[in-house]
């Protein structure tokens, strides 16, 4: 479904991400590992059009998709909620909710995936008109997610949603996660806590400093000695 | 007593213009964070615009009220938007789009260049067809204008107890009042209006929900000018007459006025005009001439920004983190 290839990113002079190849199938969710300053964030961002390739290419659903404008890519049916949730803070849930939909135009298709929004977290229907800056973290999150739902993507990506966020809210939003993959949305999911994503993860890629190291299934590298060394604390 | 409504009635008409002016240096600010140094000549662009619709309407004089205010100011106040949307259209595009990821400063310096291209552009080619020849009748633009006499407006006023309210001080109002309304509405229930908002306090988070931040930005300073060219038309019925040098003072009184509010804030802005030339209508009346009015206002600017540098509504901010 989508495939990077050679994917070189750039920051002035210096490659955050040098030469990553990865491919994400429909149906799977694929997550990213790596400490900070491995280009995660960095390849999710060039995905979204945010930032410009050096070299290499993405596709998506066999169609190029680098050098589209990051709107474009939005309508080609690739959402992110960012790290740090990067919310509307003075704008009402609703209004988030509403942004998130912005691409679309079928107002009852909308409304619909607004109230599907609401089933999943019921605690933003209830407080639907307050300003999304004076939810909890993990409040906060559940809306990040929700807002990227709501242009109905093929693939969603989720960077770090559990940052910041109780041991039990973490469990809740991994859970929602599976519950999108159920539902037949395909994920790209970015995140530190690697125990809680290769739990979930039909495939993992390891990153360090701009390279994937090694990848396999999930199951696999939860019990891989290099990475139970270097991301879940084992001795 | 008279003469403090008197003033403060003046005041506020005066703020009104001011006001008008200001939301485009905001919302444009708001959006790519630029100071638009010619937002004053795109308010004179606007009055030069009404003007010339005027002259192709073929001079209308010595109309009824009915016929003056019915059908050649508002086809005036329509020429004047489009003159000032089509040329704040065309500098975006040209002087500041190329700009957009050079360091803050080059498009500032871009935008005085604008400022002074658009001034002397209109002082050497209007009434004419550039390099080639003058309009017949059309005068030129090296002296002041006169500003066409509108009935019902130009030389009318209202007693109101021992206050004289000019027609053209109601019209800069209800065309405040009438923008201010048209802006809510649009911020608030339009799509793109939205998109804006959303642009303005995250432009990368606004990107990845869809939103294609060149429309948006092409809107502020469509949205900007179009109320520019109607506080040019304001002016050039209170003045009596227009100049190619018109938007260098009122300009900076209008960025004055958006700073004072708390620049990037459209309410603000709205406030901030209104504030401003109430200071200045009392100031010159309380304190010393009206020689010393630009004094008031530029201290006013001084002391907002030593003790309120956010501006007198700021950033709205409701966060608990």
């Amino acid at each position: 479904m989508l495939e990077i290839k050679d994917m070189v990113v750039a920051y002035g002079r210096v490659n955050a991400v040098k030469g990553i190849s990865f491919e994400v199938k429909q149906g799977q969710i694929v997550t990213l590992l790596g400490t900070n300053g491995a280009g995660k964030s960095t390849t999710l961002r060039a995905i979204s059009g945010l930032l410009k390739l050096a070299s290499g290419e993405i596709w998506f659903e066999g169609e190029r998709l680098d050098g589209l404008p990051a709107h474009k890519i939005v309508e080609r049916g690739i959402a992110q909620s960012p790290e740090g949730r990067r919310l509307f803070r003075q704008m009402s849930v609703e209004d988030n909710l509403k942004l998130g939909a912005f691409s679309r135009k079928d107002t009852s298709g909308i409304r619909a995936e607004m109230d599907r929004i609401y089933d999943l977290f019921p605690v933003l229907g209830e407080r639907r008109s307050e300003a999304a800056g004076l939810f909890s973290g993990g409040e906060q999150q559940m809306l990040a997610i929700g807002r990227a739902m709501m242009s109905r993507p093929k693939l969603l990506m989720l960077d770090e949603p559990s940052m910041g966020l109780s041991p039990i809210m973490t469990q809740t939003i991994m859970r929602t996660i599976s519950e999108l993959q159920a539902d037949g949305v395909t994920i790209l999911l970015v995140e530190q806590n690697a125990q809680a994503a290769l739990s979930l993860a039909d495939r993992g890629y390891v990153l360090e400093v701009g390279h994937i190291m090694f990848s396999d299934s999930g199951q696999a590298l939860l019990g891989d000695d290099r990475v139970r060394k270097a991301y879940l604390g084992a001795d | 007593m008279d003469l403090f409504f008197q003033q403060l009635i003046n005041g506020l008409s005066l703020g009104a213009l001011y006001a008008l002016i200001a939301v485009g240096y905001t919302v444009v600010y708001g959006i790519v964070q630029l100071i638009n140094f010619a937002h004053g000549e795109i308010f004179m662009v606007g009055a030069f615009g009404a003007y010339a619709t005027w002259m192709v309407m073929g001079q209308p004089a010595n109309l009824s009220v009915g016929m003056a205010l019915g059908v050649v100011l508002p086809l005036m106040l329509v020429g004047g938007v489009v003159s000032s949307v089509v040329v704040a259209l065309l500098t975006e595009r040209v002087a500041y789009r190329p700009l957009r990821n050079a360091p803050r400063l080059a498009p500032l310096i871009s935008a005085i260049g604008v400022s002074v291209f658009l001034q002397e552009f209109v002082r050497l080619f209007y009434g004419t067809i550039p390099f080639v020849t003058r309009i017949p009748g059309w005068p030129d633009a090296k002296s002041a204008v006169p500003f066409p006499s509108i009935s019902g407006i130009s030389d009318a006023s209202v007693q109101i107890g021992g206050v004289l309210v000019q027609a053209s001080a109601l019209f800069t109002l209800l065309a405040l009042v009438v923008c201010t309304v048209f802006l809510w509405f649009f911020v608030n229930r339009t799509k793109t209006g939205r998109a804006m908002v959303a642009t303005s306090q995250d432009p990368d988070t606004a990107r990845l929900m869809g939103i294609n931040v060149d429309r948006v930005i092409v809107a502020a300073f469509a949205v900007g000018a179009g109320l520019a060219a109607i506080a040019g038309v304001a002016h050039g019925l209170r003045y009596g007459n227009i100049d190619f040098r018109m938007g260098f003072l009122a300009g900076l009184k209008a960025f004055t006025a958006a700073v004072l509010g708390g620049i990037g804030n459209i309410n603000g802005a709205v406030v901030g005009g209104l504030v401003l030339g109430v200071v200045e209508a009392l100031a010159s009346n309380y304190l010393g001439t009206t020689a010393w009015k630009d004094v008031w206002a530029f201290a006013l600017l001084i002391l907002v920004l030593v003790f309120r540098p956010q501006g007198l509504l700021g950033a709205k901010v409701v966060d608990r983190a």
